[in-house]
């Protein structure tokens, strides 16, 4: 069945069931490879988009849900979001697989010049990083909302 | 002996500009095992590790070594640059494929055992020093001036009359030259990369979502699987009936197997549906029965009588005259899955008699071979690219997650890429096995062990895997760790038994040191306590034989202020272990806001690995390997029921999260021979936080997970 999607500013028309979680859509139909497979069951993370502006797992949302709410994935933020220049210079990383979700869980955390505190960070960061980054990715958050 | 060959005009090999004429040097490495044991010499010809310098200045290095989140493609090129005379910023990594380069067989390419640095410190600043040596000769020709009067610096070799010239200027020349045997190289005080905390040249690629690993890998016309493997181990699959897969839209083939079925289809979503649609019977085999409490019901079987001799140390009948005390516990783990945040996948692409392979796989090396004879295609016909690997840990060895997509692409005459659902790749792990020690030490008048007895229970890695390697009953992977407690014991005895557990284990992350420093250092805390005194006092009167490890131990008890008494309600635990070449000290510093919780004021590490490549990548080793082992400590534990694994996925496998951990710091020593890395941080964890427990009012916590023991976070 056709969906029509709009991801990152554009819009695209996707042949896919209508059960096909946004992942799939953005992995295998558009090629957007930076959104991560890790649980299938929206505990780690690494799947993390934006839909409509809110911070989202797109593992469990159906294309046929997202509805018109536009997708935004770590490929819009351009490479040189304050938070990925952070993380850069911060060496967050260490496989880098969880990082594009931490990246999108945390931009909506940044957004509007926010300034999270370590509550907000620990409310907020519960994507899992296998490789144990937690204190590295909140130094990165605090530097990139110019707390450091 | 490392070998350096001038492959410019002949090589071919991926990312190489060859055609521009710039200068090739192969490296020719030894040959290690999974324990870094050197098993062969280097073998001349046998090349996939390359420095390349372009006329335009690029340096284009060429690892054999694996990236999947250790720093490796980082500090390997670091030793290179450093020899070599580098301009850092024109540094290019390249990851090798599993392929010969014309006509030469591969080195091997095993990526694991915290070797990577260790074992090419040297091979690689050779190689970084000749084509150093090769760019000042070329200068030297040009200038016509002595050899001995020119110097190299930051990718410039310059003469005392002001002459200057680029590497990539010198490059076509260098290329022409024979390289020089026995290149002298730097000493310790002159280097001015190796040392420097650098960043992670795949940083911003990881940041971005660039970077390509395995479950990413693009080929034209891929179609996509998903493998459905038998739940219990050992069985078999009976019966298949695809009609309701082949239902599904999208879905293109069921491939059964004997103890697996794969479903291709034109994406993974209709792939995994169209597995969840079929209803396989599967033939259970000899496991169908196995379960937590059978395999704990042989191990503590096993415990009850002697196994076999690992170390049997001094002279237990005299000492025993000075024993007044004895003392005895038991400690016990679970088996662990090593959960990569990237599931298993791979993608294959099998034409006619040639297979072609993406596999992030820390062997492939190796698994060439494998997939050669498996599939009886003759080793040149093999090629495996190495993408980036989202987390290893030792999970990704072997043929397991590969065979899948080969069978795929074979059936479909098509690439196809096989990925493993989340549930597929934790109830198919390659288990850390469950481990049980009991400890007896016979305390002499100061509460110092004259006698010390270990008897250890640990299914066998070896004997699945390595068979040759079981010498007299005892798995030397299952005791490393065990058998040379840094500790002034004149009177030691460790055996060993290896019931079976009918399930597949593995090299998960620090091996067997994940749970003999657990089991060591939780009853050196409990000695201390017996004799009344600080455990870390009573560690150093231990330790007068290793002086090393107790200044490591010494430095961890400064940084983290252990002679000033933590806040009330706070407690303390140290713990100290050697590991891959390198000794590692950790306090955990926490608190107990109640009996049953705990939350973590701050972690300290100290780690002698003897040389610092980069320590900014040492201190993201050591922290990480903090937190992975905090997570199994707190909450691993996969069980068996029914022959399988019950554990299917992160709510009931679960991890440390950021809202857990606290402020970490790590500190580095150097002096001694270069050591091991990645896994070094993990073993001292656990006991520190069990004995952390204990110095903040808890209870001793013997076996792990902690949060079974009744105390979860806070």
């Amino acid at each position: 069945m056709a969906f029509s999607i709009k991801v990152n500013g554009s819009q695209h028309a996707v042949d896919v069931d209508g059960d096909t979680p946004l992942l799939w859509v953005l992995r295998d139909s558009l090629g957007l490879t930076g959104t991560k497979y890790g649980c299938d069951a929206g505990i780690c993370g690494a799947c993390t988009i934006h839909l409509g502006g809110v911070v989202t797992r797109s593992c469990g949302v159906t294309v046929q849900d997202a509805g018109d709410r536009e997708v935004i994935t770590i490929e819009a933020l351009g490479g040189s979001h304050p938070l990925q220049n952070a993380w850069v210079e911060g060496d967050v990383s260490q496989c880098g697989y969880c990082q594009t979700g931490q990246i999108m869980t945390a931009a909506a955390l940044i957004a509007d010049g926010a300034k999270p505190t370590d509550a907000d960070i620990d409310k907020a960061m519960t994507n899992i990083c296998r490789c144990g980054t937690y204190n590295r990715i909140r130094a990165a958050i605090k530097r990139a909302s110019g707390q450091v | 002996m490392t070998r350096i060959v001038n492959v410019s005009r002949r090589a071919f090999i991926k990312g190489a500009s060859v055609a521009t004429g710039g200068l090739v040097l192969g490296v020719s490495l030894p040959v290690f095992d999974a324990f870094g044991q050197q098993v062969a010499p280097a073998q001349p010809g046998r090349l996939n590790t390359f420095v390349q310098i372009d006329p335009d200045g690029t340096v284009t290095i060429t690892l054999h070594q694996a990236e999947m989140g250790q720093g490796v493609q980082t500090s390997l090129p670091m030793i290179v640059a450093e020899e070599l005379e580098a301009d850092w910023s024109r540094i290019k990594v390249v990851q090798a494929d599993a392929v010969p380069v014309n006509g030469m067989e591969p080195a091997a390419m095993g990526t694991g055992g915290s070797r990577s640095v260790r074992v090419n410190f040297e091979p690689l600043s050779k190689a970084g020093a000749t084509a150093r040596q090769l760019m000042i000769q070329a200068a030297a020709n040009r200038w016509a001036v002595p050899v001995s009067e020119c110097s190299a610096k930051a990718g410039v070799v310059s003469h005392p009359s002001g002459k200057t010239e680029t590497f990539g200027n010198l490059a076509r020349g260098a290329a022409l030259l024979t390289p020089p045997q026995n290149v002298a190289l730097k000493a310790a005080a002159d280097r001015r990369i190796v040392g420097k905390p650098t960043t992670r040249l795949d940083a911003r690629a990881h940041a971005t979502g660039a970077a390509v690993f395995g479950i990413d890998v693009g080929v034209a016309d891929l179609l996509v699987g998903t493998v459905v493997n038998c739940p219990i181990f050992g069985g078999r699959l009976k019966a298949l009936d695809p009609a309701p897969a082949m239902a599904v839209r999208g879905v293109l083939r069921v491939i059964p197997k004997e103890d697996y079925f794969v479903v291709v289809a034109t994406g993974f979503w209709p792939a995994k549906k169209g597995a969840a649609a079929l209803a396989p019977q599967w033939e259970p085999g000899p496991n169908a029965k196995n379960s937590t409490a059978a395999i704990d019901t042989l191990m503590q079987a096993a415990l009850k009588k002697p196994g076999a001799v690992a170390v049997d140390r001094g002279d237990a009948k005299s000492a025993a005259k000075s024993v007044k005390k004895t003392f005895s516990a038991t400690y016990q783990v679970p088996f662990l899955h090593h959960a990569t945040m990237e599931p298993m996948n791979a993608t294959a692409w099998v034409q006619g008699d040639k297979i072609e392979v993406w596999a992030p796989t820390q062997n492939a090396g190796r698994e060439r071979y494998s997939i050669a004879e498996e599939f009886k295609v003759r080793p040149e016909n093999v090629n495996v690219h190495v993408p980036y690997m989202g987390g290893g840990f030792g999970r990704r060895i072997g043929m397991g997650f590969i065979r899948p997509a080969i069978v795929a692409s074979q059936a479909m005459g098509k690439p196809v890429k096989v990925i493993w659902t989340r549930q597929e790749d934790m109830t198919h792990g390659m288990m850390r096995p469950c481990a049980v020690s009991k400890l007896t030490a016979g305390l002499d008048e100061s509460g110092l062990p004259a006698l010390w007895d270990n008897r250890l229970v640990v299914p066998s890695i070896a004997e699945q895997l390595t068979p040759n390697r079981v010498m007299n009953g005892v798995d030397p992977i299952s005791v490393f760790g065990a058998d040379a407690p840094r500790y002034n014991l004149p009177n030691q005895k460790l055996d060993y038994a290896m019931p079976q557990a009918g399930v597949p284990l593995g090299f998960w992350r620090s091996v067997p040191h994940s749970y003999n420093a657990f089991f060591i250092e939780s009853f050196v805390d409990e000695l201390a306590r017996e004799a009344g005194k600080d455990p870390v006092a009573y560690r150093r009167s231990l330790m007068t034989a290793y002086p090393r490890h107790l200044a490591v131990l010494e430095r961890a008890a400064k940084e983290a202020g252990w002679d000033t008494p933590p806040p009330a309600g706070h407690g303390r635990g140290i713990a100290v272990h050697e590991s891959f070449g390198s000794i590692c000290a950790q306090v955990v510093e926490l608190s107990m806001p109640s009996p049953a919780t705990i939350r973590l004021v701050k972690l300290t590490a100290v780690v002698d690995c003897g040389v610092a490549v980069n320590p900014r990548g040492i201190e993201t080793q050591i922290e990480g390997g903090m937190v992975f082992a905090l997570s199994a400590a707190m909450f691993g534990r996969i069980d068996i029921k029914d022959g399988a694994a019950v554990q299917k996925d992160f709510d009931t496998y679960r991890m440390a999260l950021m809202a857990h951990v606290p402020p970490v710091s790590v500190h580095i020593m150097e002096g001694g021979p270069i050591g091991g890395i990645t896994e070094p941080g993990v073993p001292p964890l656990a006991p520190a936080l069990a004995n952390a427990i204990v110095a903040a009012g808890g209870k001793r916590v013997r076996k792990l997970p902690i949060i079974d023991e009744g105390i979860g976070f806070a």
